[in-house]
C-alpha cells in the first residue's frame, strides 16, 4: 500500500512536470512552424533558436500586473480560467504512454490511473471544460467576450456529436472501454489498428474525430470564439496576466488530449507499426542518428559563426540519444514511449500545420458544415461499422 | 474512506441544491445546478455505477447544462429583484417547512425500518457492459418505447420550430 502511494506520486510528479514543460514548448514549436511555412525565422534571440523562449514568456506571464474589471461578475471570473485547465488537466490522468514496466522490483503501469471507463472519463471531463469558456465569456460582461462565449458553448455541442459517434465505431471494434485494452487489443503490426483494422478500417471515424477535435479545441480553422478580427479577442479579452495564460495552458493541454485520444483510438497507442522482429526497434535510433549527422554536418558548415556551436552541441545530443536507444535494458519502456509519442507528435504537428495553410471558417458555414455534414457522415459510419462487426466480427 | 466522501459530496450536493433556490441570478442558480450534477455523479460512482456516473456528468452536467447556460447567456437574463414577502410568508414559512420534513423523515422511517439499504462497494452490477446487457435483454421493452418517446420530442421540436419560421 505505501509502495503503491509513493510510486503514484512519483508518477504524478514526473507527468506533471513533463506536461507543463511540454506544453510552455508546444508553444515554441508552433511558432517556429508557423514561422517556417511563413518564410521566416519566428523566436530566435533568446538563447540558441530561440529555445529559452518560452522560460521568459512564462516569467513574463507571472510578473505582468493582473488587472481585474471593475464590471466583472467576480466570483464566475475567478473561477473560469481554474475550471478550464483543471479539467484540461484532469483528462491526462487516465492516458496510458506504455506498458506495465518494472522498477526496482515494483510492477507499475506507464499511467496514472487504469479506469475501465477511461473513455467516457475523456468525454466527461472535456464535455465540463466547455464551461470555463463560456462562464469566462458571460463574467467578463464584454459583449465581445459575450458573443465570444457563446460561439464556444454553441460550438463545442455542435462537434461534441460528430465526436462522440467517431469514438463510438472504434470502440465496437475494440470491444472495451479502458483506454489500456484498447491499445492492447491493436498491438501485432499497422494492420492491427484501427484506423485499418478489418472488418471495418475506421479511417473515417479518425478523419471525424480530428476534424471534431480540431473544433473542440478552438482551433484553426475553428477558432471563432477568439476570431481577432471580430471580436478583439473572444472570450478571454477581459482577462490578463496568468489567468490569460490559464487558457492557453487549457488550449495546449486540450490539444495534447485530443491527440493522445486520437493514437489510442485508431493509430495503435505505443504499439510499433511492424513488429520488432523485422526491425521496428531500430527505427528510433536510425532516425535520431540520422538528426545527429546533419546537425553534425551543418556545425561543420555553419550559416552563422554561433552556429558551429549551437548545431555541434545539438549533434552530440540527438547521438546520445539515438545510442540509448540501442541500450537493451531501457528498451522496454523507452520504445513504446517513442511510438507513442511519435504519434502524438505528429498529430499535434498536423494540428499546426494546419494552422498555418487554412483560413478560418465563417459562422454559419461552421455550425452548417457539423450538421449537415458531418453527423450524417459519423452516424452512417457508426450504422456500417456495427453491421459489419454483427456479420463479420 | 466511502462514508467520509459520501459526507464530503452529500453535503456538497444539498448545499448547492439550496443554492440554486436562493440565487439570484439565473447564471449563479446554474452553475449551483451543475455543482448538483457532478456530486451526485461522485455519488453514484461511490456506490458502483461507474457508467451512470460518466453518463451523469457528460449528459447532465455537460450537455444539458451547457444549453441551459446557453440559452440564459443568450436571452441576457438579468439577476431577479427580491420582492417583500407578504406576511403569511413570513410566520409560517419555516414552520411549514419544519413539518414537511418531519413528516417526510416520519413516512421514510415507517416503510424502510431499520434496514441496511446501502453498503459502499456491495453492487457490482455498474459496469458498462453490464448496464448494456440489461437494457438489451430486461428492460429491452421499456428501452425502445422511451427511445421511441425521444424520437417524438425531436420531431415536436422540429415542427414547432417550423411553425415559427414559415
Amino acid at each position: 500500500m505505501d509502495a503503491f502511494i509513493v510510486i503514484t506520486l512519483i508518477k504524478l510528479a514526473v507527468i506533471a512536470f513533463v506536461l507543463l514543460t511540454a506544453v510552455a514548448y508546444l508553444q515554441w514549436v508552433e511558432r517556429k512552424v508557423i514561422a517556417h511555412i511563413q518564410v521566416r525565422p519566428g523566436p530566435y534571440r533568446v538563447g540558441p533558436h530561440g529555445l529559452l523562449q518560452p522560460l521568459a514568456d512564462v516569467i513574463k506571464l507571472i510578473t505582468k500586473e493582473d488587472m481585474m474589471p471593475p464590471y466583472v461578475n467576480k466570483p464566475l471570473y475567478l473561477f473560469a480560467p481554474f475550471l478550464a485547465v483543471a479539467m484540461a488537466l484532469l483528462s491526462i490522468a487516465v492516458i496510458p504512454f506504455g506498458p506495465q514496466i518494472e522498477v526496482a522490483g515494483y510492477h507499475t503501469l506507464m499511467q496514472l490511473t487504469d479506469l475501465n471507463i477511461g473513455v467516457l472519463f475523456i468525454l466527461a471531463a472535456s464535455s465540463m471544460g466547455v464551461y470555463g469558456v463560456a462562464l469566462a465569456g458571460w463574467s467578463s460582461n464584454n459583449k465581445y467576450a459575450l458573443l465570444g462565449g457563446l460561439r464556444s458553448s454553441a460550438q463545442m455541442i455542435s462537434y461534441e456529436l460528430p465526436m462522440a459517434l467517431a469514438i463510438a465505431s472504434p470502440l465496437l471494434l475494440s470491444n472495451t472501454l479502458s483506454l489500456r485494452e484498447l491499445v492492447v487489443g491493436q498491438a501485432g503490426s499497422i494492420l492491427h489498428w484501427n484506423i485499418l483494422r478489418m472488418p471495418f478500417p475506421q479511417i473515417f471515424s479518425f478523419i471525424i474525430f480530428v476534424i471534431a477535435a480540431f473544433a473542440e479545441t478552438n482551433r484553426i480553422p475553428f477558432d471563432l470564439p477568439e476570431a481577432e478580427n471580430e471580436l478583439v479577442a473572444g472570450f478571454h479579452t477581459e482577462y490578463s496576466s496568468m489567468k490569460f495564460a490559464s487558457f492557453f495552458m487549457a488550449e495546449y493541454l486540450n490539444m495534447v488530449t485530443v491527440s493522445c485520444m486520437a493514437t489510442l483510438l485508431f493509430l495503435g497507442g505505443w504499439e510499433a507499426p511492424w513488429p520488432a522482429a523485422y526491425g521496428s526497434s531500430l527505427v528510433p535510433s536510425l532516425i535520431f542518428l540520422i538528426a545527429g549527422l546533419t546537425a553534425l554536418y551543418h556545425s561543420a558548415n555553419p550559416p552563422r559563426r554561433k552556429d558551429r556551436y549551437t548545431f555541434g552541441g545539438f549533434a552530440v545530443i540527438f547521438l546520445v540519444i539515438a545510442a540509448v536507444f540501442v541500450a537493451p535494458m531501457v528498451q522496454s519502456w523507452l520504445l513504446p514511449l517513442f511510438w507513442f509519442l511519435a504519434k502524438v507528435g505528429f498529430i499535434l504537428f498536423a494540428f499546426m500545420w494546419i494552422r498555418g495553410t487554412l483560413p478560418r471558417f465563417r459562422y454559419d458555414q461552421l455550425m452548417g458544415f457539423t450538421w449537415k455534414f458531418l453527423f450524417p457522415i459519423a452516424m452512417l459510419n457508426l450504422l456500417v461499422t456495427s453491421l459489419m462487426v454483427a456479420w463479420l466480427g | 474512506m466511502d462514508v467520509i466522501l459520501f459526507l464530503i459530496f452529500a453535503i456538497i450536493a444539498v448545499v448547492a441544491a439550496i443554492n440554486v433556490v436562493v440565487q439570484t441570478h439565473p447564471i449563479s442558480s446554474a452553475v449551483s445546478l451543475i455543482g448538483v450534477m457532478g456530486s451526485l455523479a461522485i455519488l453514484y460512482l461511490l456506490l458502483g455505477a461507474e457508467f451512470i456516473a460518466a453518463a451523469q456528468v457528460i449528459v447532465y452536467a455537460g450537455a444539458v447544462m451547457v444549453l441551459f447556460i446557453f440559452v440564459i447567456m443568450l436571452l441576457n437574463a438579468g439577476a431577479e429583484s427580491k420582492r417583500g414577502r407578504s406576511y403569511m410568508v413570513q410566520v409560517l414559512g419555516v414552520p411549514l417547512l419544519i413539518a414537511l420534513l418531519g413528516l417526510l423523515a416520519f413516512f421514510v422511517e415507517r416503510l424502510f425500518p431499520r434496514t441496511v439499504s446501502v453498503h459502499f462497494g456491495g453492487f457490482q452490477g455498474g459496469t458498462a457492459r453490464a448496464i448494456g446487457q440489461a437494457l438489451f435483454t430486461t428492460y429491452l421493452l421499456p428501452f425502445e418505447v422511451t427511445s421511441l418517446l425521444i424520437l417524438i420530442a425531436i420531431l415536436g421540436a422540429i415542427v414547432l420550430a417550423r411553425k415559427e419560421m414559415d
